[in-house]
């Protein structure tokens, strides 16, 4: 790799900023698992706890004009790409306030406005639109990124590698995120893969590919910097293996046989959220009042979303049939 | 005979399947370690070993063809996908391969295929998880599609599936896993292609299959108490082959029918049981064949939406005395 490393802000208020980021998704996941068991989420819910640091880090990197596709794990995704926690809940409350007017749900989340182009809930299904994405800002002559988010299992599938192969042939700008959290529902990588190694994949397809420390974000900034700078600047795609867990399981349903509590353990150590307040404590940049502020504006936030969600509406059923096809023409 | 539910049926069939038939041997996303994202292979991992309980990477297309391969050396394979909406990614080896290796080959090679995999819609999953499209496997030649719809023919059509020669999309649905029934002991395999008249009746028929069947035998029985109807409820079991046979009688018998499906309208199964009706009971029908169907939309995640969506039985109600309203138009 040899584009040059761009600084990464540093700062008391620039850690804050991330710290307050990872802890708006963890609050957020909490309330979705809390509202899922009084049943006003149905549906299957995926959540994201332990893998903040991972969407974090990345969009801290990001234009508000560059687009991120994701999976069925993207709440998280979307909050920090600028939709609102109260539009993301009023969706999974099947509410028409939702992002999606409610049609979507949790897997199926989605905002044009703020370039969220959705979440995704065929494994792998996301990557051959992000390239897409890439592509015609590519042929715009917009300097736009995509950035393309999915799980390891992804890898296993033949939409993986063709979007890859499509990626560094036309050479898009495109940053593809892999959140390796070593496990797809029950199937552990090495179970998975022949090669476990994932950013040896990418660089077989000739896209620059590096992993990171998933749980570190500041690492995970510093990366995606780098990431996004090439790719922004014309270096075609690169590929991020970011090395993160989920502490919760697949779903809510599983009974976790597959892996073993002292590893969840291990993992929670490393809970990002605490990895990077011990390290802004440490260094004098969060003090306790910062602390408790921080996280009462978080509070304050996810309440106010829970409010907003809880005040919707269905949408009248006599819609059922609209969006099917496009109802106003393009110019 | 015993009572259990349609899971226990697909689970202790399959047992059974591998204990008699060492070439009897499984594949799919979570069948092992997981015990089945459904449960339906619980327990077969630990007793069968990963030679025969083999856990695969999310490869859809590529672990599908690995059965359709292994299945022209005579192996019995049985691929579970883990729901239908996934099998679009194996389209090609299904539709491409393993309906035409027999024929375009000229009969040199068989496959001994099953893929196991349930549709369903009603749990807000949205619209990638909800879907019913085993029609598009139906309307291949070369390709099988059987339907139960209680846990005797989920044992009867998956004995005949394994034990089949040709390519077997065997559907189940996520409704049905926990409903219970009575199982006969024996493993007499169902005919693969024979309809199951389930309520014999003279004034309307209802003809239906998977979920919809017991739709239509509770419509029945409802139209019964309230009404006095006698409807004859025909569930197919099979879409392909289709017993044109027992639909074409039962509406001699009748002289109208309603179909009940729990997908699309257009160019539906519905579409073809109508035009099977019309070609071989034409001048005994009373009334056009009605079909209740799905909205045609991508299926909402919306709970009101979706119940609005999905065909319910006032749906059926409703078709059945707009098309008795025209039986007795005609006989009057
Ligand atoms: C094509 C396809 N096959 C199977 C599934 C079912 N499924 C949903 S999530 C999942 C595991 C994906 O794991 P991974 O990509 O590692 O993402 P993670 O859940 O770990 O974030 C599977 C198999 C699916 N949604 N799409
Ligand atoms: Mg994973």
């Amino acid at each position: 790799m040899n584009t040059p490393r761009a600084a990464t802000p540093s700062g008391a208020a620039h850690g804050q900023h991330l710290l307050t980021q990872m802890l708006r998704v963890r609050r957020l996941e909490e309330k979705c698992v809390e509202l899922y068991s009084a049943a006003k989420i149905r549906g299957f819910l995926h959540v994201y706890i332990g893998e903040e640091a991972v969407a974090a880090g990345i969009m801290a990197t990001l234009d508000p004009e560059d687009a991120v596709v994701a999976t069925y794990r993207e709440h998280g995704h979307a909050l920090l790409k600028g939709v609102s926690a109260g539009s993301i809940l009023a969706e999974m409350y099947g509410f028409q306030q939702g992002c999606c007017r409610g049609r979507g749900g949790s897997m199926h989340l989605f905002d044009a406005a703020t370039r969220f182009y959705g979440g995704n809930a065929i494994v792998a299904g996301g990557l051959p639109l992000a390239i897409g994405l890439a592509l015609a800002d590519k042929m715009a002559g917009r300097s736009r990124v995509t950035v393309c988010f999915f799980g390891e299992g992804a890898a296993a599938e033949g939409e993986f590698h063709e979007s890859l192969n499509l990626a560094a042939l036309w050479q898009l700008p495109v940053l593809f995120c892999c959140e390796n959290n070593l496990y797809a529902m029950g199937t552990a990588l090495s179970r998975s893969e022949s090669q476990t190694d994932l950013a040896v994949k990418a660089a077989a397809y000739e896209i620059p590919a590096w992993p990171v420390d998933g749980m570190d974000v500041l690492a995970v900034e510093e990366a995606a910097r780098r990431a996004v700078d090439a790719v922004r600047g014309g270096g075609g795609p690169h590929f991020l293996e970011l090395r993160t867990y989920r502490f919760r399981a697949h779903s809510m349903y599983d009974p976790e046989r597959y892996r073993d509590k002292a590893e969840v353990a291990r993992w929670i150590e490393r809970d990002p959220i605490d990895l990077l307040r011990a390290t802004l404590e440490g260094a004098g940049r969060l003090s306790e009042a910062e602390w408790a502020k921080m996280q009462r504006d978080v509070d304050a936030e996810v309440s106010a979303a829970v409010e907003f969600a809880e005040a919707g509406s269905v949408e009248p059923v006599d819609e059922l049939l609209r969006f099917v096809y496009s109802e106003i023409r393009s110019p | 005979m015993s009572i259990m539910t349609y899971r226990q049926a697909l689970h202790d069939t399959l047992r059974a399947e591998m204990l008699r038939d060492q070439n009897v041997f499984l594949m799919g996303e979570e069948i092992g370690v997981f015990d089945g994202s459904y449960k339906i292979t619980a327990g077969l991992l630990a007793e069968f070993g990963e030679k025969r309980v083999r856990d695969t990477p999310i490869a859809e297309e590529g672990f599908t063809g690995a059965a359709i391969g292994a299945a022209m050396l005579g192996l019995r394979p049985v691929v579970e996908i883990m729901t239908i909406n996934f099998s679009l990614l194996a389209l090609d080896q299904i539709v491409n391969h393993a309906a035409k290796i027999y024929g375009m080959f000229g009969g040199q090679a068989k496959v001994p295929l099953v893929i196991r995999t349930p549709g369903g819609g009603g749990q807000q999953l949205g619209a990638t998880h909800s879907q019913n499209i085993e029609l598009y496997y139906a309307f291949v030649p070369g390709m099988k599609v059987v339907a139960p719809s209680t846990p005797a023919d989920a044992k009867a059509l998956l004995l005949a599936a394994i034990r089949d020669d040709d390519p077997v999309l065997f559907l189940e649905n996520l409704s049905l896993y926990n409903t219970k029934g009575e199982v006969p002991d024996d493993d007499t395999p169902a005919e693969i292609g024979k309809a199951a008249v389930t309520r014999e009746g003279r004034d309307i028929t209802l003809i239906g299959y998977s979920r919809m069947a017991h739709v239509a035998s509770q419509v029945a029985e409802q139209l019964a108490a309230s009404d006095g109807l006698d409807i004859e409820v025909i569930d197919l079991r099979s879409l392909r082959p289709l017993d044109r046979g027992t639909l074409i009688e039962s509406v001699k018998k009748t002289h109208a029918a309603v179909v009940l499906e729990d997908d699309w309208l257009t160019y539906g199964i519905g579409a073809e049981i109508a035009a099977t009706i019309s070609d071989g009971a034409f001048d005994y029908l009373d009334a056009p064949v009605r079909r209740v169907a799905m909205a045609e939309v991508p299926l909402p995640y919306s709970k009101p939406l979706e119940t609005a969506a999905l065909p319910s039985a006032d749906d059926v109600i409703g078709a059945i005395r707009q098309t008795l309203d025209a039986v007795g138009h005609r006989r009057r």
